[in-house]
């Protein structure tokens, strides 16, 4: 007990002293100390957090995990990273500037625009998919060994991130291609991808959760992501919707301000980018991951019985 | 010290009578749920109902440092719900757990062992599911590839594992946890005699080492040999705990009453036809060191009474004893003999030392004049022998459809002299 008190003290000092590292150090030595387990109806509240963290490790052998397992026997390998969002891009590219004679914004290569709308989407659309079916994906996990399991969603970011950054490099090879190099904008993408991991995971964890029970949203999500790939500026500008009178509701998908920006910052300003679309992505996407991540804590604990 | 205790817990299940498949889907909830609205009376009312399911009820127990505890119980009677409850896989309806110390469950062999990846990959994914670090997978490496005997195929998919090897090698890995507390879930009835032999010396090891152990099986033998404490648990009910000794023989009595005596009083409604009806099936057992189940050891005798409705017929009595898997293990015939209208009764002494443990029954013919089956019982009793070692170190199945006590022996016939 005197232990346990010198370490809170010792904790408190550190912090004072702000130095987190130490603080996480010490903080894990408490935990490994006692390892004093309650468990009871509704779960152990308190010690979640402190459960994920632990199981760090365990979070990033689940994400090397699927990443290895990604292209295990086949002939080009990580090769179909590379292949997927190209030839995408080329059929889109071909449909919709020559048969749908659909412009892009002024003054940007239309392929380009379709790369980096198409490159951001995947990251998001794989994560939320992947997110939707990671419970599912796991169950032999979920029903014979506890970890905490919001682990399995999270673990299952890192193949669609990989993919994300060969499309983003692809994309960035293909700028120079066009003479079109990437603008100074390129700074803020980080805070684009971040967005697309809050968004991704607060919608995706709804899913997971529902999945459990319900299979059918393993067919719904591939329909989802049809849809929302024509309802998120990809293959045209948000520029032709400006002006609508459904323009404000097209503003309230999180994900249209997401690509907007990401576009902006590879693009640069002749990109179309309502700053003010960013509102509805940050309100929207955190409203939704905190209920999300609510209704899954509520739910994590039934899981077993349902799947 | 007390490392686990358990106050009250309860377990619930609502079993659904909607369907027999395991997902319902979305859809059937909606339709269901709309034609409940719209008629109330209907059928899809049936559907719905829904019924409660206690696998475990309120059951307390406390578990202190080093104990070494067998659960005992059929099948369904919660011993498994118990273990999920203490691995934190499911959380109890009711009640509270305090656990001192790290877990570690093995309710499977090679959780989450993923098929594309080699042996060398899955070792690390399992050993981090289980809860070890890296560093402690590093440090046990050799000894796990070691234990399974893998070393050639460390870089081949565990796909193309034969089972045997997929087996070891999950076994392996859990067996160089380091945990407090060791949970292990029917995992040995999985592998061969060898292996076996392999994991329980392993638990065996653990537990002299002062870890706490709970271990489930049917395998009573090695229950025996391992745990000092045994909980009994019947339809989720822990209904007695002490004494591995006196649990197991309690759990035995219960389980091999199974069919020890069948009787009719009224002639009409024995079964038979106008030839012969049967009065009574008895196997009495002469119960050693003061058990109720019969074991190895233990003698039996079996009575056959029939009302014989023939005058002056020639009968005799045909025995056949069946393994549990339907194997024909020896096959007895009487004399025959000319009998009276009347009882008839016949008997049988099964020595003890003579049938090996297992489950086995016995169908009954009565024969007339040698060749003509008049009346045939097929399953007429049934009855299990349980295992009984003494001075053995080995546990698992003991081979063999008998066990006769034969006079095998081994002694010195010459030595080599040292000088």
């Amino acid at each position: 007990m005197a232990k346990f008190i010198a370490n809170i003290l010792f904790i408190k000092y550190l912090k004072k002293a702000n130095n987190y590292k130490l603080i996480a150090v010490s903080y894990l030595q408490s935990i490994t100390m006692s390892y004093k387990t309650t468990i009871k109806a509704g779960g152990s509240e308190k010690d979640y957090w402190k459960d994920l963290w632990i199981n760090r490790q365990l979070l990033w052998i689940l994400s090397k995990r699927d990443i290895s397992v990604r292209y295990k026997q086949t002939l080009l390998g990580i090769g179909w990273s590379v292949i997927r969002p190209l030839m995408t891009m080329l059929v889109m590219a071909f449909v919709f500037s020559f048969v749908a004679k659909l412009k892009g914004d002024p003054g940007i290569p239309y392929p380009l625009m379709i790369l980096g709308g198409l490159t951001i989407w995947s990251f998001f659309s794989n994560s939320f998919s992947q997110i939707s079916n990671s419970v599912v994906i796991n169950s032999n996990l979920v029903s014979k060994v506890y970890f905490p399991r919001l682990l399995m969603p999270l673990s299952a970011f890192s193949v669609g991130f990989i993919d994300f950054l060969i499309s983003l490099s692809l994309y960035i090879g293909l700028s120079f291609y066009y003479s079109y190099p990437p603008s100074v904008n390129i700074i803020f993408l980080p805070l684009f991808v971040g967005l697309t991991f809050i968004c991704s995971l607060g919608f995706g964890l709804f899913f997971a959760v529902i999945n459990v029970r319900f299979r059918d949203i393993g067919q719904l999500i591939p329909f989802l992501v049809q849809v929302g790939m024509y309802m998120c500026p990809i293959a045209y500008s948000s520029r032709l919707v400006e002006g609508k009178w459904f323009y404000k509701y097209y503003l309230l998908n999180p994900v249209v301000g997401i690509i907007d920006g990401f576009k902006w910052c590879l693009l640069g300003e002749k990109a179309y980018f309502d700053p003010s679309s960013l509102y509805s992505t940050i309100i929207v996407s955190i409203v939704v991951l905190f209920m999300s991540l609510m209704y899954f804590r509520k739910k994590e604990n039934t899981f077993v019985d349902h799947i | 010290m007390k490392v686990i205790s358990a106050e009250n817990i309860s377990k619930r299940y609502i079993i659904d009578h909607q369907r027999s498949q395991k997902s319902s889907s979305l859809r059937d909830v909606v339709s269901n749920t709309f034609e409940q609205l719209f008629n109330k009376n209907s059928k899809v009312a049936d559907f719905k109902e829904k019924e409660e399911f206690w696998a475990l009820q309120d059951v307390n127990f406390e578990i202190n440092q080093g104990d070494r505890i067998g659960i005992v119980g059929h099948n369904g009677a919660g011993k498994s719900t118990l273990l999920k409850i203490l691995s934190r896989i499911t959380d109890p309806t009711t009640g509270q757990v305090t656990i001192n110390g790290r877990v570690a469950s093995l309710l499977e062999v090679g959780t989450g062992f993923h098929p594309e990846l080699t042996g060398r990959e899955n070792i690390f994914l399992n050993g981090a599911i289980l809860g070890m670090g890296k560093p402690e997978i590093k440090k046990s490496f050799d000894a796990i590839v070691d234990f399974a005997g893998v070393e050639k195929f460390l870089d081949t998919p565990v796909k193309r594992y034969s089972s045997g090897m997929y087996v070891r090698l999950g076994f392996a890995i859990a067996a160089h946890l380091d945990p407090e507390i060791l949970i292990i879930d029917e995992v040995l009835a999985v592998g061969d005699a060898e292996f076996q032999k392999k994991c329980l010396g392993k638990m065996r090891d653990v537990s002299e080492s002062g870890r706490t152990l709970l271990f489930v099986s049917h395998n009573l033998t090695a229950i025996q040999a391992l745990c000092n404490k045994s909980f009994y648990f019947e339809k989720g009910r822990l209904i007695d705990q002490g004494e591995t000794t006196h649990i197991v023989s309690t759990y035995l009595s219960r389980v091999s009453q199974k069919q020890l005596e069948r009787h009719w009083d009224e002639i009409d409604q024995a079964p038979g036809n106008q030839d012969i009806r049967v009065k009574s099936f008895r196997l009495l057992p002469e119960y050693v060191d003061n058990l109720l189940h019969i074991d190895v050891r233990t003698p039996m005798k079996l009575q056959f009474e029939f009302w014989n409705l023939i005058e002056d017929a020639n009968l005799n009595l045909s025995l056949h004893l069946y393994s549990y898997t339907g194997e024909c293990i020896f096959n007895l015939g009487t004399q025959s003999q000319a009998f009276a209208k009347g009882i008839v009764t016949g008997a049988l002494e099964i020595p003890g030392h003579f049938l090996n443990d297992g489950s086995y029954n016995i169908s009954i013919m009565v024969v007339k004049d040698t060749s003509e089956v008049i009346y045939n019982m097929e399953d007429a009793l049934s009855f299990d022998i349980e295992d009984y070692r003494e001075n053995v170190s080995w546990y698992g199945k003991w081979p063999g459809y008998i066990r006769p006590q034969l006079n095998f022996t081994l002694k010195q016939t010459e030595s080599i002299l040292n000088d």
